[in-house]
């Protein structure tokens, strides 16, 4: 085996008639932090329920820790640490006896459990909720136990399925930090998430995908750079002519034209571009209301590759605008 | 290591202990039970008894005595045929993930859940016990001590393996489903009949055949008649029935129910083995 924690090979899944995985092949480094990205429905639970021996493998093969799915899924159990996307906490036990069970069905000695339950609760910080029944734990505070069970055992890798949903922007943030420690400690992460900017602040690589199949696949920075292009927003005390006047420019690659002003899209580095574009405007005597550099976001990057927003994926219909405070 | 079970009978009687109300109603129902339903059918069957010829030197048990056997047979079947339940919650909103994605093999859960669903029959037939011989239930009479710890302790044998027979089933079937609603209804389907075609009310000699046919392959059946052998006696009258039974009569029904117990053991294996939570 080479340094590859995850290795997957052509990999499909049916339910039924249904192929929710078609042929998919990726791989993970040992020590990175990986995100698997895709709209719902596109396979991604399915990959990582067969991943976490959930789901056997129906087709194709896939190695974690070096153990084979297929054959070996008691060992793979053993090596990996699991934060499901739906909370899977008994409501009536306490932290501590969430964690004390977590380590007696993975079969931990007694000392070496003891120990780490208590390193666990000081490093996902519940000291004063050792004793708490879990339903009575906020939303933030439940996922810092699961994912602090997750690591009890020191998993070699952990999957984090969508870990901050429903969480607020602090709590969220204090559990990337903890993610990334646990990273640097050396514990490889599989990530999936609908937050574009988590993922393209937190992940080493990036695959997408689509329909069953992996459709991108790179680093977030050259996803990005792969797309190419910048945008520039432009209000104009003339709209009209500006469009005009900039179709003229190499660079431009489209001007569409918006109740809020231009959208300009460009093939170069925009930084360089628009002082061009503004001076040659102040040539022809345009006024220039409002200027805006957007670089593309991972979120770009998403809807290049699949068509969609991936918070509106799947939900195509609640497109419509509603009313403020309406139902 | 392979004692992961004995974590999962740990987490389920934490539970139990813990939630009050469900462990004084699980105490109380049998109670009611004997109280109300075997008080008023008591005087009945009394009456209707009076008449019949027992010969000298034989043993009679009232009305109340007769169905003590059968209360704790339904009661157990009750507790035993729900003690599956939470795995269909866990599976619904909780646990069952983090416990299909662990090392421990699946057949722990079906023993975790089966032991402590013993334990809660245990404490329920101790408790139903001892009420009724406060209540008049003639229990171990004449008994001496030793006689006595002897006749609990095949009591709950017998309780203990006709419990884990249909925690296994109970198990099996909560796995299998999908709603609670569907569970209750499955439930409540099988106990009317297992309660009623069966022994434990009423003599079966007086059934019609069919019916006293399927009350010979009941479990409840054979529970009961172990729990008369060791807590009333192998030689006895109750509305005017003649009971006698001989070793190999509760050799039988121990067998009986040693087979339901290790067929629905395999059932629940299968249905685990198969299982996929997502």
């Amino acid at each position: 085996m080479s340094a590859n924690i995850i290795e997957v090979k052509n990999l499909e899944y049916k339910y039924g008639d249904f192929k929710a995985v078609d042929g998919v092949s990726f791989f993970v480094r040992e020590g990175e932090i990986f995100s698997f990205l895709g709209p719902n429905g596109a396979g991604k639970s399915t990959v990582i329920n067969i991943l976490t021996t959930l789901l056997p493998v129906q087709k194709g093969t896939a190695f974690v820790a070096g153990y084979d799915l297929a054959r070996e899924p008691q060992e793979v159990r053993k090596s990996i640490g699991i934060v499901f996307q739906d909370e899977t906490l008994d409501r009536d036990l306490t932290v501590w006896e969430s964690l004390e069970l977590h380590g007696r069905i993975y079969s931990m000695p007694k000392d070496e459990r003891r120990q780490r339950i208590d390193e666990i609760i000081k490093l996902v910080e519940l000291e004063d909720k050792r004793d708490v029944r879990t339903r009575n734990l906020s939303g933030g505070m439940k996922r810092r136990l699961e994912i602090g069970r997750g690591l009890m055992t020191r998993p070699k890798v952990l999957f984090l399925d969508e870990p901050t949903i429903g969480l607020d922007t602090q709590t969220r943030r204090r559990m990337w930090d903890y993610i990334k420690m646990v990273n640097e400690s050396g514990t490889t992460i599989f990530l999936t998430t609908h937050y574009m900017d988590e993922a393209d602040l937190v992940s080493n690589w990036i695959d997408i995908v689509d329909h069953g199949k992996i459709i991108a696949s790179g680093n977030p920075t050259d996803l990005k750079d792969a797309l190419g292009r910048d945008m520039i927003y432009l209000q104009t005390s003339d709209d009209e002519a500006t469009k005009n006047m900039l179709q003229g420019f190499k660079a431009v690659m489209d001007v569409k034209a918006t109740t809020q002003g231009l959208v300009v899209t460009i093939n170069t580095d925009g930084t360089h571009c628009l002082p061009l574009i503004m001076n040659r405007l102040k040539e022809k005597g345009i006024e220039i209301v409002s200027v805006n550099l957007k670089k593309p976001t991972l979120d770009d990057v998403f809807v290049h590759h699949t068509g969609r927003d991936i918070r509106n994926a799947g939900a195509e219909k609640l497109h419509r605008i509603q009313p403020r405070g309406g139902k | 290591m392979a004692y992961e079970f004995a974590t999962i009978y740990w987490r389920d009687m934490l539970r139990f202990v813990r939630f009050r109300i469900a462990l004084v109603a699980s105490l109380i129902q049998p109670a009611l039970w004997m109280a109300l339903y075997g008080a008023a059918m008591s005087s009945n069957f009394s009456r209707l008894g009076s008449g019949m010829v027992v010969p000298v030197g034989a043993v009679t048990v009232s009305y109340l005595t007769f169905m003590g056997a059968g209360v704790i047979a339904l009661t157990t079947l009750f507790t035993s045929l729900f003690g599956g339940i939470t795995l269909l919650f866990d599976k619904n909103w909780g646990l069952m993930r983090e416990l299909l994605a662990s090392p421990m093999p699946r057949n722990h859960i079906i023993v975790g859940i089966g032991l402590s669903g013993v334990t809660k029959s245990f404490i329920q037939v101790m408790v139903i016990m001892g009420f009724g011989l406060v209540i008049g239930v003639r229990f171990f009479w004449g008994y001496t001590l030793l006689q006595t710890v002897g006749a609990i302790l095949g009591v709950l044998l017998f309780v203990g393996i006709f419990s884990l027979g249909f925690l296994f089933l109970s198990s099996a079937i909560s796995m299998s489903m999908e709603t609670p609603e569907g569970l209750q209804a499955v439930i409540t389907l099988l106990t009317l009949p297992l309660f009623f075609a069966s022994n434990a009310l009423y003599p079966i000699d007086a059934f019609p055949g069919p019916v006293r046919i399927l009350s010979q392959f009941n479990p409840m059946t054979h529970l009961v008649n172990g729990v008369r052998y060791f807590a009333i006696g192998n030689d006895f009258y109750a509305i005017g029935t003649h009971y006698v039974y001989t070793t190999n009569d509760l050799l039988l029904s121990l067998l009986v129910l040693m087979a339901f117990a290790a067929v629905m053991f395999l059932v629940a294996r299968r249905v685990f083995k198969k299982a996929v939570v997502t």
